[in-house]
């Protein structure tokens, strides 16, 4: 999902930027009103930046014969909501356009739109329905990352799409074709961030309970908790 | 092994599955999608150039998996931390309680 630097026309690249930055200032005083009020999640919040750290460095083979990366961000938004990972997503990817020219800085914008954004309400609204609806956390949580992560790859292929319309089935033709190179990739890394976003929070469900429930997460669900 | 561990370890095994199926079973070049992208937009606006270029760009293929290996091997580190730091505050707890919960190790 990484649009490459200078891979979006001036204009694209400056709305993209001024439609993510309030997302990220928002999260920057998210986190910062978070580890003030309740310094102890201070390290399980560095442990959610920590797993899309891992995941989005991670290139793995997909069915279509290329390679892709997971995102890492639904266990961030699931856990402290997803304000805070705009911000903990903004800082993997500026590490990788300045550091491994991975995107890039003119790109910023629009990749932490998709990564940092998009990817994460996505997660957190999947994960909010699928347990009102009565699914366990591991249901939950499962949909939320890999939706989150699809949903991402999906937003990248209207981003380009947008920029370069296809010159014969114009702006729907372009995101057809970015679509067909991002989200079919994708899906099976989509189902591998989701099984591996679940193993992280059964982990947490078996070491940390208190950290869970300070942080409201049920780990089961109403109706295991009303019998 | 009690069965949520085996859980666990069942969770890992269909990652690693769905990870080696196309390794093993698809002809493919194994190129990244992102590149893919770069290429579809040369193909249909050939006379596209990129505005702007890396203020830094590792200067070979191996420094740059190296830089990936780092940006993991941090993420790893952090993470294995955080589990380390909870599980023995857990084990301390249970221990000042003079409990004995035998479920809790794994």
């Amino acid at each position: 999902m990484h649009i490459a630097e200078g891979y979006l026309p001036p204009l694209h690249a400056a709305a993209w930027t001024v439609a993510a930055a309030p997302f990220v200032v928002h999260g920057a005083r998210a986190v910062v009103r978070r580890v003030r009020e309740d310094p102890d999640s201070k390290l399980l919040l560095g442990a959610a930046g920590a797993f899309s750290f891992v995941l989005s460095a991670l290139k793995i083979p997909s069915v279509t014969g290329s390679c892709s990366h997971p995102t890492g961000t639904g266990l961030g938004a699931v856990l402290f909501r997803p304000p805070v990972m705009a911000l903990l997503g903004t800082i993997v990817l500026f590490f990788q356009a300045v550091l491994l020219a991975h995107g890039g800085l003119t790109t910023l914008g629009a990749n932490v739109f998709s990564m940092a954004i998009v990817g994460p309400w996505v997660a957190y609204g999947v994960y909010r329905l699928t347990r009102k609806a009565g699914g366990g956390l591991g249901l939950g949580v499962f949909l939320a990352a890999a939706l989150g992560d699809l949903a991402t790859y999906c937003v990248t292929s209207v981003q380009l799409g947008l920029a370069f319309p296809d010159p014969v089935s114009g702006t729907g033709g372009a995101v057809v074709k970015f679509l067909s190179i991002f989200a079919v990739t994708q899906i099976p890394l989509a189902i591998s961030e989701g099984l591996l976003t679940v193993l992280i929070v059964r982990l947490l469900v078996r070491v940390s309970p208190d950290d869970l429930a300070r942080l409201g997460i049920r780990t089961r669900t109403s109706e295991e908790v009303a019998a | 092994m009690s069965r949520s561990t085996l859980v666990n370890w069942l969770l890992v095994a269909a990652v690693l599955v769905l990870v080696a199926v196309p390794v093993l079973f698809v002809n493919g070049a194994f190129e990244g999608a992102d590149g893919q992208a770069e290429e579809a937009i040369t193909q249909t606006h050939p006379d596209y150039e990129p505005w702007f270029s890396p203020i830094y760009e590792p200067p070979s293929g191996e420094i740059e998996s190296g830089l990936f290996a780092l940006q993991a091997a941090i993420g790893a580190g952090l993470l294995g931390y955080y589990f380390g730091v909870a599980r023995t505050k857990r084990r301390l707890a249970a221990r000042a309680d003079q409990r004995t919960d035998g479920s809790d190790a794994p």
